[in-house]
């Protein structure tokens, strides 16, 4: 990925916001695509085919939400909620709909860079390293996860989540810690991130979520991966 | 020995005699309890008990008027048929010469014969007639044994001259004794001293005042017991719609704002129901009113809060890259760009106030309460306000309880709270901040210190209010937004905790937070006291001494 830039593909209603998104996202290197009009994003993401989505959640056309949950049926690529609700209701509804990350209006510049290299980083691994939590078997060079041999496809953040999980087995990992390892969070925001994206893995790579065996919850304390 | 065993028994009575009047006690209690709670079994008893003592008086009193009369009748047609036969009697034993007790044997014999065939209105009676000229009394009864049951009493008064009747037991002729009216007169004659005793036997008379008496009774109770039913039945009509009113009443209380009462019928308690369901729909119509306002509040907060963040996010993207650009421009712009950052710093973070303090108003704010370890928490606020305590040149002192505290909080408000008081410790005191945690069962404690000027009692009132300033020349130096302690005050609150302020000018101020450890419990009382328990002019008196406990 390096040489190449980014692409960032920004759903904003606000032409002012959306320009000067622009102008932050070209200044760090970023190369930007627009579109305004919700309606006409699914259709914009299948064009510029981005590497992460910034999406606002309160949009003419169609709901965020709607184009959050749409886009993640195709994609796994990252998607970063731009919110003005302060309220952890909405911010949980927007991660429920498959948004990876949010940032709350008004923003810095850098904590918006931040956030979005938070989310493009990807795992890295020098040699060939596989991993296993019970019949969950990690290629961490392939970012592939499969159980039995079938693929799981995962977004990048949950595989990073996964991996930060499995590399170290029997350990227990407090919600702050992995917000800090996986979302590159350096002060503790919102716990409930946390507490939202096992949900999701878990719905993922779990034979049945209400009873998990892979990611397991130490209750009080955090989270843990099952025996291998 | 002997006191041994008293002592061995003597306690075991007691015991038993406190079992039983505690055993008394509770019945009485559930008795009293469903007295007063059961309007209908009230009315039952009360009907029962009214009615019960009207039968009684007025049976009583039927009782003996019956019977009165019917011994008055009897007494009555005694006397004159009495009277008739003495006279008759008086006449047979005129010739009768006295001394020969053949003749006059003969003569009572007669006498008591022809007197027993004449009936009367009395009925069935026996006679005794008796002739006391012999040492032996020659007597001459109906049957054998009638003359000795006669009682003495009546024997003496007709041997005194005098007619009398008396009530007596008496035998019958083959039959039990029965009580029976004896009517005895003296048979005037100057030939010799005779009596004659007339004796109604009574049996028929009780008899039928018993089936009288059977009958009172058992009409008296039947009545009762229908009288109670009819009560208990009206207060069930009365009481059964207006049980049905109380428990829809508690169902609206509840939250089921659509609950009615059915409406039957054009009575008074169709009327009760009529008004009732009116008031349910004003009320619902009412607090549907306010919450479609609070909606209204909340929709308006919730846009307004979008509507100038997004402008904002972009101002203060364009003020980043100026600000970041600076060094490039002349001096004068270079500070335009520096004040034109600092500024919207301030006004995003009076807007994030302004929208939290209306999310209050609106009463829109949760609390998402989990178990938190205030110890750490309270060294994260300070551990991210040591620059600005640094640059204030103002230390921190930290008191911390050996145990562990964990209480049920919303960390990201307490963490507001504490943020906002040491931030105010900073801006108005300085110096030596002191911060002291504790806990006793129920309840958590924190208190912020500081020696600054400190508060009359004026201020102290008003520290809590909106945009209030204790020092409009300082507090513009200062920042902050003037809603910081209101909000945390709320935020309190909301953990149904306190927020309260100690102050005295020159003295310094402390802030006292108090919250329960578990969400919903009633606080009594704080693990801290509110005013600092040395407040001398030397800070470190109140830091090196034992931390207060109690409230």
């Amino acid at each position: 990925m390096s040489g190449t830039s980014l692409r960032v593909l920004v759903v904003d209603d606000d032409p002012n916001l959306a320009e000067m998104l622009g102008i932050v996202l070209k200044k760090h290197g970023f190369e930007a695509a627009f579109v305004a009009h919700g309606g006409r994003a699914v259709s914009a993401f299948r064009e510029v085919r981005p590497d992460i989505v910034l999406l606002d959640l309160m949009l003419p056309g169609a709901d965020g939400m709607q184009i959050c949950r749409e886009i993640r049926q195709e994609s796994l690529v990252p998607i970063i909620m731009l919110t003005a609700k302060t309220d952890t209701a909405d911010v949980i509804r927007g991660l429920d709909a498959g948004a990876d990350d949010y940032v709350m209006k008004p923003f810095k510049p850098d904590e918006l860079v931040a956030r979005i290299r938070a989310q493009m980083r990807r795992v890295e691994s020098d040699h060939p390293e596989t991993l296993a939590i019970g019949e969950v078997s990690i290629d961490v060079a392939g970012h592939q996860v499969s159980r039995n041999g079938i693929p799981i496809p995962l977004t990048p953040l949950e595989f990073a989540l996964l991996v930060a999980l499995a590399r170290k087995p029997r350990q227990v990992f407090t919600r702050e810690y992995l917000l800090e390892e996986v979302w590159d969070y350096r002060h503790a925001a919102d716990t409930r991130l946390v507490n939202v994206h096992v949900q999701r893995l878990r719905s993922k790579v779990e034979i049945d979520p209400e009873h998990p065996e892979v990611i397991l919850t130490v209750r009080g304390v955090g989270y843990k991966a099952g025996p291998p | 020995m002997i006191t041994t065993r008293r002592s061995g028994w003597r306690p075991r009575l007691e015991g038993v005699v406190r079992e039983l009047r505690l055993r008394a006690r509770i019945a009485a209690r559930a008795t009293w309890r469903n007295w007063r709670r059961s309007l209908q079994l009230r009315v039952a008893l009360i009907t029962v008990v009214v009615t019960g003592a009207v039968v009684i008086i007025v049976s009583v009193i039927l009782f003996n008027g019956i019977r009165s009369q019917q011994l008055t009748a009897k007494k009555d047609a005694a006397v004159s048929q009495a009277q008739v036969g003495v006279q008759y009697a008086s006449n047979q034993v005129v010739a009768v010469p006295s001394g020969d007790p053949r003749s006059i044997r003969e003569t009572l014999q007669r006498t008591v014969d022809e007197l027993l065939t004449r009936g009367g209105s009395a009925g069935q009676f026996s006679i005794v007639m008796i002739n006391r000229d012999t040492p032996t009394p020659l007597t001459q009864p109906s049957f054998a044994g009638l003359t000795p049951a006669l009682p003495a009493n009546l024997i003496s008064m007709v041997g005194d001259g005098t007619q009398a009747y008396q009530y007596a037991i008496m035998p019958t002729d083959g039959g039990p004794d029965v009580p029976a009216l004896v009517v005895g007169a003296p048979v005037p004659s100057q030939s010799g001293t005779y009596e004659l005793y007339y004796v109604y036997p009574l049996d028929r008379e009780q008899r039928s005042l018993e089936d009288i008496r059977s009958t009172v009774v058992v009409s008296g109770l039947a009545l009762v017991i229908l009288v109670a039913g009819i009560g208990a039945l009206v207060t069930r009509i009365v009481v059964t719609p207006v049980r049905l009113a109380a428990q829809t009443a508690e169902q609206l209380a509840s939250g089921q704002l659509e609950r009615r009462l059915p409406i039957r019928g054009d009575d008074d308690l169709a009327r009760l129901a009529g008004s009732f369901n009116r008031m349910a729909a004003s009320l619902q119509r009412q607090i549907t009113q306010l919450e479609d306002l609070s909606r209204l509040q909340q929709r308006f907060t919730s846009d307004v809060s979008h509507e100038l963040r997004t402008p904002l996010t972009t101002v203060r993207m364009a003020a980043d890259i100026l600000h970041s650009a600076r060094d490039d421009f002349p001096p004068d712009v270079a500070r335009s760009a520096e004040l034109l950052q600092t500024e919207l710093g301030r006004f995003e973070g009076l807007l994030t106030d302004l929208l939290e303090i209306s999310r209050y108003d609106a009463r829109a704010a949760s609390l998402d309460a989990e178990p938190t370890e205030l110890g750490p928490l309270v060294e994260d606020v300070l551990a991210a306000a040591e620059p600005l305590v640094r640059r204030a040149d103002a230390a921190v002192h930290l008191t911390l309880p050996d145990e562990p505290v964990v209480a049920q909080i919303d960390p990201r408000r307490i963490e507001r709270i504490l943020r906002n008081l040491l931030l105010n410790a900073i801006h108005h005191g300085g110096g030596v901040i002191e911060v002291t945690l504790a806990a006793n069962k129920t309840a958590a404690a924190i208190t912020v210190r500081d020696h600054g000027p400190g508060m009359d009692s004026d201020e102290v009132l008003r520290v809590f209010d909106r945009f209030w300033r204790a020092d409009p020349a300082r507090s513009r130096h200062a920042g902050g937004t003037g809603l910081g302690l209101s909000i945390s005050r709320e935020d309190a609150r909301l953990h149904g905790g306190w927020l309260q302020v100690w102050g005295r000018p020159g003295q310094g101020s402390q802030f006292r937070l108090t919250v329960p450890k578990v969400v919903g419990v009633e606080l009594e009382g704080s693990p801290l006291p509110l005013e600092p328990k040395a407040a001398t002019d030397d800070p470190y008196d109140v830091v090196a001494g034992p931390i207060g406990a109690g409230p």
